[in-house]
């Protein structure tokens, strides 16, 4: 009989945080290079606010930022997770850093939505 | 060092206890450790990237005011070092995808090589047309 898994819930977990380390490795980069350097910077002009605006209003681009930053902090939450566990071996403090990481990524996914259902 | 204790019936394994540094001597170690971290970069970016859209969401002035505040050196300088992790981040996610992914085609598996060119494809692509949709369009 195949033995039951002791924490169902450990597939979701790393599905989300596959998903999470996809989008941000596809998306992110040219994001950030965008708006964290690129037009601070002046290397290329920003882009108007009117234009800004309106592709942030499209329910599409809002979708998929919203897919990518919850996702993003999935993956965030489980890597960091297993960075505590291993790199510093504070197994120890196994509950709290559990609620840290994914009760963070969960109070952040909900930020994300109200910013964006806010816009 | 304390020495194992041993019981009748339930013997207690020895074992060596590890460093916390174990990751610092070896740059295999070290890369697998960059690599961890480079998710507190993802997710600094997450809060960036929302605060970008609630400036947008604020007004004209919000959103110059945001680009401005960008361009200040602490700011600058810590963006800068976090880009370099997310591209850490995207060349090594990249670089396993071959061996996560088992895809077939009929009965042929498809090559490792073919994976991972897909994935460089695809991040070309879609940077591609982020730059598109805010900088051309």
């Amino acid at each position: 009989m195949p033995r039951k898994p002791e924490r169902p819930i450990e597939p979701l977990l790393w599905m989300l945080f596959s998903g999470g380390g996809m989008a941000s490795a596809m998306l992110m980069p040219a994001l950030v290079f965008l708006l964290a350097l690129a037009f601070p910077l002046g290397w290329i002009a920003p882009p108007s606010y009117e234009h800004l605006r309106a592709v942030l209003l499209h329910p599409l681009a809002r979708l998929v930022f919203f897919g990518v930053c919850m996702l993003s902090l999935f993956h965030w939450a489980h890597r960091f997770k297993y960075t505590l566990y291993d790199g510093l071996q504070v197994k120890h403090l196994n509950e709290m850093i559990n609620l840290f990481c994914y009760g963070g990524a969960v109070v952040g996914s909900l930020v994300v939505a109200y910013v964006l259902y806010r816009l | 060092m304390s020495q194992p204790i041993y019981h009748e019936h339930h013997p207690r394994w020895l074992r060596q206890p590890m460093s916390t540094y174990w990751w610092a001597g070896k740059w295999a170690y070290t890369k697998f450790i960059l690599r961890e971290i480079s998710s507190v970069f993802v997710a600094w970016f997450v809060v960036y990237l929302v605060m970008a859209v609630r400036a947008v969401a604020a007004g004209e002035a919000a959103w110059t005011a945001f680009v401005a505040w960008s361009g200040g050196p602490v700011l600058l300088a810590m963006n800068v070092v976090a880009f370099f992790f997310i591209v850490f981040h995207s060349l090594t996610w990249f670089a396993v995808a071959p061996q996560a992914i088992v895809a077939h085609v009929g009965k042929k598996r498809v090559p490792a090589v073919l994976i991972a060119v897909g994935h460089y494809a695809a991040w070309v692509a879609v940077s591609a047309a982020i730059y598109w949709l805010l900088v051309l369009a």
